[in-house]
């Protein structure tokens, strides 16, 4: 949890020590850990193995596809970008793999620290609306702006992103907001903002023909000018929330005790909304809205991990896009030769272990 | 309090206010309806129209108001009140201001089916068919995904909010897989429209709420005051909770799925005249008839300010309503945190 030692207690008894008081050096250390789960050197072997994981994915996902590639060409492929019989590796999965990775754990991320800082197991980057609010501006921008391409895109998915997070945590966030509120609020700014979505498609049948495939989320318009255009956004998300891992673990504790281990719980905060905004605000432009992915792998890494920040968003960085990835093979797998968008199959997935996690019990008492 | 008691022992418990509320909300409503009645490509004074309606007009007019716009009217009506009738059910059942068929995964369900048959390709009678089963079964799933050993408000909420993600992903996919004209016919629908309703959209909705509505006021408005004590305070008193509650359920989700068939799950209305309803009368409670009443009217004002919003385009009425209802919603939101009741 936290490393900081223990605070020397500078009491007047210090000055008045008797044989009856024992040493200050007997005070007994906070243990690091409160939660031990298994020494740093496993779970850096865990980590390991996740990310061999991932790698098996990410060839998994450039060889498996309506033309399929034998896994032996996956590399001479990737290496040789004139040829040919590879175009549709430069051309397709290669884009689509890379935008996969930076959405999955920028997901992944945003959901883990989303959940850590409002102490709320249900907090989803789709569930509390984000998502749609990025949607939303993005269909205000092609729509009423003409904005076309995802240069204008992500610029309008970041603001409405910002907006709906700000807007979530006033109206169902802050500090005691029970599960089921957040995620009635959530719902609710779901709702409002797709109704306004489905109005401009109406509007606007260009709009809809092109917003139909984006709002399902799908790596399928993958091309590496998106993937250049979101990465920094992304980048500077991650770097954010790898920044207030360690004061985050601190906020756990409380406002009062966050203080006096010196995090300044307003500046996490601010911090924590900055990075889910971006974080969501680009997945999102490059991808359309996908649910779950947030949800989903934070729940499974803590039960490998344990709650440490620490060690929770690398393993969700690593772990989110290996879902991510593996739901978009899985929907190219089960259509042939079409396929399924990968925000469908996640919802598919997700939704289930989400009623999971309602029906324990455990989580959701107003 | 007046209290009415005749002669055979029935007692009647009215509330001047509440009272006040239900008839303006009629008065209204028939007030905008002789407007609606005599307005479009074919305007007619409010005078031409009441002699029309009783028997008067000729036959230009005849056609007009009895063919073309009494049929939307009446579909306005009823699926107004169906929707906020089940809504004021539901919003008791659950014992929070935003359990809603809006929000629990019902129009998801409902829209799930309306979608396949427009993908797969079918008439608009298997259209609202297919919406009323699936949003039926949807909410039977939802129901029965959160039954532990009872089913408790939060549970319900929590289960349809689950439910109503897992099949947005499916809509948006199935809408990926029509054809153009199709999805935009079918982004429509999902909308909520009244365009080109006629009594056989209307009729169904009108004896659902014949049916279900005085057996639901009657029979279950009482029994819903004393449950909107908990459970515990209600079975002590004698009310039977759990079938109770599943037999209110079952009447809330026949009348949104019958609602849905007729006009598209129109956002919000099941949500917010409960709402308004009881911020009107400030009477405790369930409030159901003034909802009812209430959402009457909301739709058929909505479904005007559809048609007036912008010269030379009809909106769908649910663009309308998800507009305004969203707004008042998120006003809600927070002003309930501030509050510290949700």
């Amino acid at each position: 949890m936290l490393s900081s030692p223990a605070p020397a207690f500078r009491t007047t008894s210090e000055f008045t020590l008797s044989v009856t008081h024992p040493p200050p050096s007997a005070v007994r250390a906070v243990p690091a850990h409160p939660i031990p789960r298994g020494r740093p050197a496993t779970r850096a072997t865990g980590l390991a193995a996740a990310v061999v994981l991932l790698a098996a994915i990410v060839v998994l996902s450039i060889a498996v596809g309506a033309k399929a590639l034998p896994l032996a060409d996956v590399w001479p492929g990737l290496l040789d970008p004139a040829a040919d019989e590879y175009t549709v590796v430069h051309q397709m999965r290669l884009p689509r793999t890379l935008l996969g990775l930076l959405a999955g754990t920028a997901l992944g991320v945003a959901g883990a620290i989303m959940q850590a800082l409002t102490r709320n197991p249900l907090a989803d980057p789709g569930l509390l609306g984000i998502n749609a609010g990025a949607s939303a501006a993005v269909v205000t921008g092609t729509a009423v702006a003409g904005v076309a391409g995802l240069h204008g895109q992500v610029w309008f998915a970041l603001i409405g992103a910002a907006a709906v997070t700000a807007a979530g945590y006033v109206v169902g966030g802050g500090r005691g907001a029970t599960p089921a509120r957040l995620a009635l609020a959530g719902a609710a700014i779901n709702a409002t903002l797709y109704s306004y979505v489905s109005a401009v498609m109406l509007l606007d049948t260009a709009s809809l023909e092109r917003l139909r495939f984006w709002t399902v989320g799908s790596l399928a318009t993958a091309e590496l000018t998106i993937v250049g255009t979101v990465a920094p956004f992304i980048a500077a998300g991650l770097l954010l929330a790898l920044a207030v891992a360690r004061p985050l673990n601190a906020l756990a504790l409380g406002d009062d005790t966050a203080r006096a281990l010196g995090a300044r719980p307003a500046l996490i905060r601010g911090a924590v909304i900055a990075a889910v905004t971006l974080l969501c605000g680009a997945a999102t432009a490059a991808c359309g809205p996908i649910i779950f992915v947030g949800l989903l792998i934070p729940h499974l890494v803590r039960a490998l991990t344990g709650p440490d920040l620490r060690w929770l968003l690398p393993y969700c960085a690593v772990l989110a896009p290996v879902l991510l990835l593996g739901a978009d093979v899985l929907g190219r797998v089960l259509s042939r030769p079409g396929e399924l968008q990968v925000g469908m199959v996640t919802s598919v997935l997700g939704g289930p272990l989400f009623l999971w996690l309602v029906l324990r019990g455990r989580v959701g008492r107003p | 309090m007046i209290v009415v008691r005749t002669p055979g022992g029935v007692s009647l418990r009215l509330r001047p206010r509440s009272l006040a509320v239900g008839v303006t909300c009629v008065l209204l409503t028939l007030a905008v309806g002789v407007l609606a009645l005599g307005s479009g490509d074919y305007p007619m004074s409010a005078a031409d129209v009441l002699r029309t309606l009783t028997g008067g007009g000729t036959a230009a007019e005849e056609f007009v108001v009895h063919e073309l716009r009494l049929p939307r009217l009446a579909t306005a009506i009823a699926v107004g009140a169906a929707l906020a009738l089940a809504g004021a059910v539901f919003q008791t059942l659950v014992r929070n201001p935003l359990g809603s068929p809006d929000l629990l995964g019902f129009t998801q369900g409902a829209a799930t089916g309306a979608l396949v048959v427009i993908v797969v390709g079918g008439t608009s009678a298997m259209l609202s068919g297919a919406a009323a089963v699936s949003g039926f079964a949807t909410g039977l799933l939802v129901y029965v995904i959160a039954w532990r050993r009872g089913v408790h408000g939060y549970r319900l909420v929590l289960a349809g909010i689950g439910v109503a993600a897992i099949l947005t992903g499916v809509n948006g996919w199935l809408l990926t897989r029509a054809p153009l004209m199709d999805a935009a016919r079918a982004v429509l629908w999902l909308t909520g429209s009244l365009d080109g309703r006629g009594w056989t959209h209307a009729l169904p909705v009108l004896v659902a709420l014949t049916v279900l509505g005085p057996a639901v006021l009657a029979g279950a408005g009482p029994a819903l005051r004393l449950m909107e004590m908990g459970d515990d305070a209600a079975s002590a008193l004698g009310v039977p909770v759990q079938r109770l509650r599943l037999a209110l359920l079952g009447a809330a989700v026949l009348l949104v799925s019958l609602a849905s068939a007729a006009a598209g799950p129109v956002n919000f209305v099941a949500l917010t005249a409960p709402h308004l309803a009881r911020r009107l009368t400030r009477a405790p409670g369930p409030n159901l008839l003034p909802s009812a009443l209430l959402g009457a009217l909301l739709l058929v004002v909505a479904d005007q300010v559809a048609q007036r919003a912008i010269p030379g385009q009809q909106l769908p009425v649910g663009v309308v309503t998800g507009l305004l209802g969203g707004g008042y919603l998120i006003w809600l939101l927070a002003a309930e945190r501030r509050a510290g009741r949700l």
